[in-house]
């Protein structure tokens, strides 16, 4: 066989998986749309407001309930100290400015 | 057409021929190749599939959580301040919550205690999340013991455990009466852990946020708008150290493939000098290279994202369950809901398919337009 048809097939190949990965989240996103309704409807009743991503503190564990600058508060040269607090951005509330200065 | 498919198998066959000989090189930088792009793809994937699954499960998140501060520190907050809150107009509902941490010394874990307003447990029995029942080894009809606040050791029985579907904000949960809640924290009758609102127009959430605040300096007011804004910003891929920590082996793969790409060796200068001299066109020689770009860039793109895919979607994003589970005794197992933004992967094809492919063109456009008798010297 030509080398060109193996590199033909191989692509071939490759896009058909492609097209497979879309028609799989798809058909995924449509079974499992009743396990997320499912949570939704127990974070209603439980009146839950974060994921469970992080156990190691409780502002890790409480994203959105968790002061600003939380880690800082243990002392005040204390660095962020869990692996998972390098994988979030800042939140958006530090960000915000309330007055400007000049 | 047809002969201007052959002509491209012809030249395909060529391109592979001649990446064959540099075997080595060639294997090496697509095995790279495809390992970057496994990795970015699989931060992608991940990370839009939790930020998407979170803004649709957090929808039903209280309206409106307000917290007393004292001291910069959450503190309980007195169940007066619920009368002083219904007085204010546009609120439908208040209610106490009560939750909090509990240390569990046997395991070293955390865990998540809440009174479930709706669903009253009778004192005495619990209902737990698969994570706790997996950190002590406990199943339904089991009892555990909790250390009060006082010294006291408490009994508690499993009534039920949460199904392992939820796991994605159940794992660590544990559901417990009122009673035995402020048995166990010391919790006066008096207070509660933080006050839930409800307000009947949407719209007017912030006034009646405002007029909270107003009314109650020592507290602080957390809207739902600004939960979710908090899980947008949560595993942003664009920030944080590990895509600082990833960005310098990216910018190494960017020189190794630049390198590669652009900087023709004396011995492909001498295979554009060859096929010159035997009749090639330049147009033919910069086919061939794009063609090469084009073989070593699709494949491993291709490749990598299909990977990314099984990766995430079908074992759970093992590799970056290391960095994920952090120092943390406790850690969900979930399977995350496939939400794939095909914007996303047609940007990563962008970002790494053409500018690889464009890098090998020009020093072979150079190469092919010099002289072939000056190439070969």
């Amino acid at each position: 066989m030509r080398k060109s048809s193996l590199f033909l097939i191989y692509i071939a190949i490759n896009i058909i998986f492609f097209f497979l990965i879309f028609a799989h989240a798809s058909y995924r996103r449509n079974a499992d749309m009743q396990l997320v309704a499912k949570n939704m409807e127990m974070a209603r009743k439980l009146e839950l407001t974060d994921l469970c991503l992080f156990t190691e503190a409780s502002y890790i564990r409480h994203l959105s309930q968790a002061d600003v600058h939380t880690p800082f508060q243990d002392y005040p040269m204390s660095v962020e100290h869990f692996p998972s607090g390098s994988l979030l951005g800042p939140p958006p509330t530090i960000k915000k400015i309330n007055a400007k200065l000049d | 057409m047809r002969s201007w498919i052959e002509r491209q198998r012809n030249i395909i066959d060529f391109t592979l021929c001649s990446l064959l000989r540099r075997k080595g090189k060639n294997v090496l930088l697509m095995l790279v190749y495809t390992l970057v792009v496994f990795v970015l793809a699989s931060v992608m994937f991940f990370t839009h599939a939790i930020r998407k699954e979170a803004s649709m499960v957090l929808k039903e998140a209280p309206e409106m959580v307000v917290q007393r501060l004292v001291a910069g520190r959450h503190e309980l907050i007195p169940l007066s301040y619920i009368d002083e809150i219904k007085q204010i107009r546009g609120v439908s509902f208040v209610k106490g919550r009560l939750w909090g941490y509990y240390y569990d010394p046997v395991t070293g874990a955390n865990y998540t205690l809440i009174v479930a307003a709706d669903d009253q447990l009778s004192p005495g029995r619990i209902t737990v999340g698969q994570g706790v029942s997996r950190a002590r080894l406990v199943v339904e009809g089991d009892t555990m013991e909790f250390r009060a606040h006082d010294g006291a050791i408490i009994e508690l029985e499993i009534g039920k455990t949460i199904s392992s579907e939820s796991e994605l904000i159940s794992s660590d949960l544990i559901l417990i009466s009122d009673d035995d809640f402020r048995r166990l924290f010391g919790t006066p009758r008096s207070c509660a852990t933080d006050i839930v609102v409800g307000v009947r127009n949407p719209k007017e959430i912030p006034t009646v946020a405002l007029k909270i605040a107003q009314l109650l300096p020592d507290t602080r007011q957390i809207l739902r708008d600004e939960i979710s804004r908090t899980y947008d910003a949560v595993f942003n891929w664009r920030g944080g150290i590990m895509i600082l920590i990833f960005s310098g082996a990216l910018l190494a793969f960017i020189i190794f493939a630049w390198d590669k790409a652009s900087g023709l060796g004396p011995e492909e200068r001498r295979e554009i000098g060859i096929l010159k001299a035997i009749g090639w066109e330049t147009s033919d020689v910069i086919l061939m290279k794009l063609w090469e770009g084009m073989i070593v860039s699709l494949s491993s793109f291709s490749l990598a994202v299909i990977l990314a895919y099984l990766h995430v979607f079908f074992f759970s994003a093992r590799v970056f369950a290391p960095v994920l589970k952090g120092w943390a005794v406790l850690y969900p197992e979930f399977k995350l809901v496939p939400f794939v933004d095909a914007s996303q992967v047609v940007a990563l094809f962008f970002l790494s398919v053409v500018p690889y492919t464009v890098a090998t063109i020009i020093p072979a456009w150079r190469a092919a337009t010099v002289d072939p008798d000056s190439i070969m010297r």
